[in-house]
């Protein structure tokens, strides 16, 4: 079993509700930090720990915190980025869900290191009822005296609101996600000024993701060296994978950064292998946005070496025969399972969120899916392939914000890795409209398998 | 018009934010009039909420017009938003699409026509792993199947009767 620190009390009846949660050690880290630290310790702490933050881009926490600005007289505000909607990814969601106090007392920390008196949490619209889940969890918490004036008599005042946003993928950009906590489009803005100089209202602001700021609080605990103990090299403590499509067993699973991805995925502590027998054939290991890849380079890498579950291994190879891990929404597929629909879906995702704001993104997004939309239904050339391709290249590094790249990663891993696939179908109009067309010679997984089960 | 009721909870809202930095509350305060006002907004809608915002109309229309939780026509008095992105349609979200569009005889964007339902589809509402799945107002219904379905449609009735 994987040690755990962000779930190891999410078994314990009536965990969210603030007496449980208390009872079972919760706010201590908070009542260390504020009674007993001084801001700069805590940060200390952080950076000792090693954390990435969790939404996505991986970058070190405690260097972004440091970033902050603080000059005389201006308010400094931290948003907890909630707007969790990159496909394959819900986890973020199970932890607000099922241990909201877990994420209020990082965020109370957290704005206590940073120098914060308001913090937002900023949830995607449609996950309408967290906010209800929270706004109580927010209730307790102050009656409580964990927030509100003078918090347990320390001096330190916290208010925390929480802000539903109204449905797009956008808005998880930190500077999209601060227009729209503006009132505004989500149209992200032009860096620098990065938001710890000129963010919410031009005020220095830290915009974290849920999982990073609960994370806060299992570090302040147990301390960061000890923190940095826990999964391997640059890939410190536990992450959240969010695991989904073609598994036994789909779900929220804490894992400690040092197992790999072939007992991630056919382990009955995680995902429980493949339903009905079928043999694996793809996997997008970190969000949709990340590249696919086919069974035999996921498992090893392009050296032979097991693929493991961090951010160093993951990305082992570059974009040729690696990946990233990302947000952590881990995507299986089956054989049965088509790359040219998959892709579509995609794209359509990718095309439907664009902000319109830069041209190669607005124009190139759609554009691809027109093209992808063709081969599926059976009307593409085979000069559709390199067409996509090109596209793909021009939108990449083209737009202010990444969403670009996003758009553009799937569909030039699919046809680096699936070429004769989308082929496939280009020469096989009639047949492609019919039946999903699954290539089983990617790889064989109970082949590679085989030695670590004996 | 907001009841007085809702009025105070835009005011509750308002004093989240800065002084002065009220627009921030224009998306909270759009979720409250579209659910009060039918479902969808209206331009009288939108052009009431920037008045009680202080701020011009066309800054309520162009935010409105960006998010796609906002309806700016009518709908059913239940909206089935049927999630059709990667993870859901792996497992299988095209046939709940197709089952849902026979049995009430409507086409995606549609509303049927004692304008109970209207049928959407969406992109990735985040429960990949409770695929496939739908909103349904304020709650997620998941790992859907045909039957499933003629369940929450006989839910559905039986409230609206």
């Amino acid at each position: 079993m994987g040690r755990k620190l962000l779930f190891d009390k999410a078994h314990i009846e009536g965990i969210r509700y603030y007496d449980v949660y208390r009872a079972n050690g919760g706010y201590g880290s908070a009542e260390k930090a504020l009674k007993s630290m001084s801001p700069e310790q805590v940060l200390d702490e952080v950076k000792k720990s090693g954390l990435r933050g969790r939404g996505g881009a991986g970058f070190p926490t405690g260097m972004k915190w440091s970033f902050i600005a603080k000059p005389e007289g201006v308010p400094r505000y931290l948003v907890c980025n909630a707007d969790e909607s990159e496909p394959g990814t819900f986890k973020d969601r199970y932890l607000m869900e099922f241990i909201p106090h877990l994420l209020i007392e990082g965020l109370l920390i957290s704005s206590y290191t940073l120098g914060c008196n308001s913090c937002y949490i900023y949830i995607r619209g449609e996950y309408a009822w967290i906010p209800d889940i929270l706004e109580e969890a927010i209730a307790d918490a102050k009656k409580n005296g964990w927030l509100g004036k003078n918090i347990q008599g320390t001096g330190f005042d916290l208010e925390i609101y929480v802000q539903r946003g109204a449905g797009a993928y956008i808005c998880g950009e930190e500077t999209a996600l601060i227009e729209s906590l503006e009132g505004k489009r989500g149209n992200p803005r032009i860096k620098p000024p990065f938001p710890a100089v000129k963010g919410l209202w031009d005020c220095p602001t830290v915009v974290n993701n849920v999982e990073t700021l609960a994370t806060v609080v299992p570090i302040l605990r147990i301390g960061g060296e000890e923190y940095a103990k826990y999964g391997t090299g640059k890939s410190t403590g536990t992450k959240l994978i969010s695991a989904c499509g073609n598994i036994n067993k789909p779900g929220v699973y804490e894992i400690e950064m040092n197992i790999s991805v072939e007992e991630f995925i056919y382990s009955d502590e995680y995902c429980g292998g493949i339903p009905n027998g079928k043999r694996l054939k793809a996997c997008i290991p970190g969000g949709s946005s990340v590249p696919i890849l086919p069974a035999n380079l996921l498992l090893k890498t392009a050296k032979g070496e097991p693929r493991m579950m961090t951010y160093e291994s993951l990305s082992d190879g570059g974009f040729a025969t690696g990946t990233m891990l990302g947000s952590g929404g881990f995507i299986v597929l089956d054989e049965d399972q088509c790359i040219v629909k998959n892709t579509l879906t995609f794209a359509r995702f990718y095309h439907h969120e664009s902000c319109g704001q830069c041209s190669p993104c607005r124009e190139g997004t759609g554009w691809m899916k027109r093209v992808l939309l063709n081969i599926e239904n059976g009307k593409g050339k085979m000069s559709d392939i390199d067409l996509l391709w090109d596209i793909q290249r021009k939108i990449e590094g083209n737009t202010i914000c990444p969403l670009g790249d996003a758009a553009a990663w799937p569909v030039a891993a699919a046809i680096r890795h699936f070429r004769d696939e989308f082929e496939w179908h280009v020469l096989h109009p009639e047949e492609a409209t019919k039946r999903n067309y699954g290539l089983a010679h990617y790889a064989d997984p109970l082949e590679i398998a085989a030695p670590a089960a004996v | 018009m907001f009841s007085e009721e809702k009025l105070n909870k835009v005011k509750e809202i308002i004093a989240r934010y800065p002084a002065g930095k009220q627009k921030s509350a224009l998306i909270p305060v759009l979720h409250l009039a579209q659910e009060e006002f039918g479902g969808w907004l209206s331009s009288e809608t939108m052009d009431y909420v920037a008045s009680l915002l202080q701020i011009t109309p066309i800054e309520v229309y162009e935010v409105a017009t960006f998010y796609s939780m906002y309806n700016l026509k009518p709908v059913g008095k239940y909206v089935f938003e049927v999630c059709q992105t990667g993870p859901c349609m792996l497992r299988g979200s095209d046939n709940i699409i197709d089952y849902i569009k026979k049995k009430l005889d409507i086409g995606v964007g549609e509303t049927t026509t004692d304008g109970l339902f209207t049928l959407k589809t969406v992109e990735c509402l985040g429960a990949c792993g409770y695929a496939p799945m739908m909103q349904l107002g304020k709650h997620y219904r998941e790992h859907l199947t045909p039957e499933k379905v003629d369940a929450i449609i006989e839910e559905c009735r039986s409230k609206a009767n």
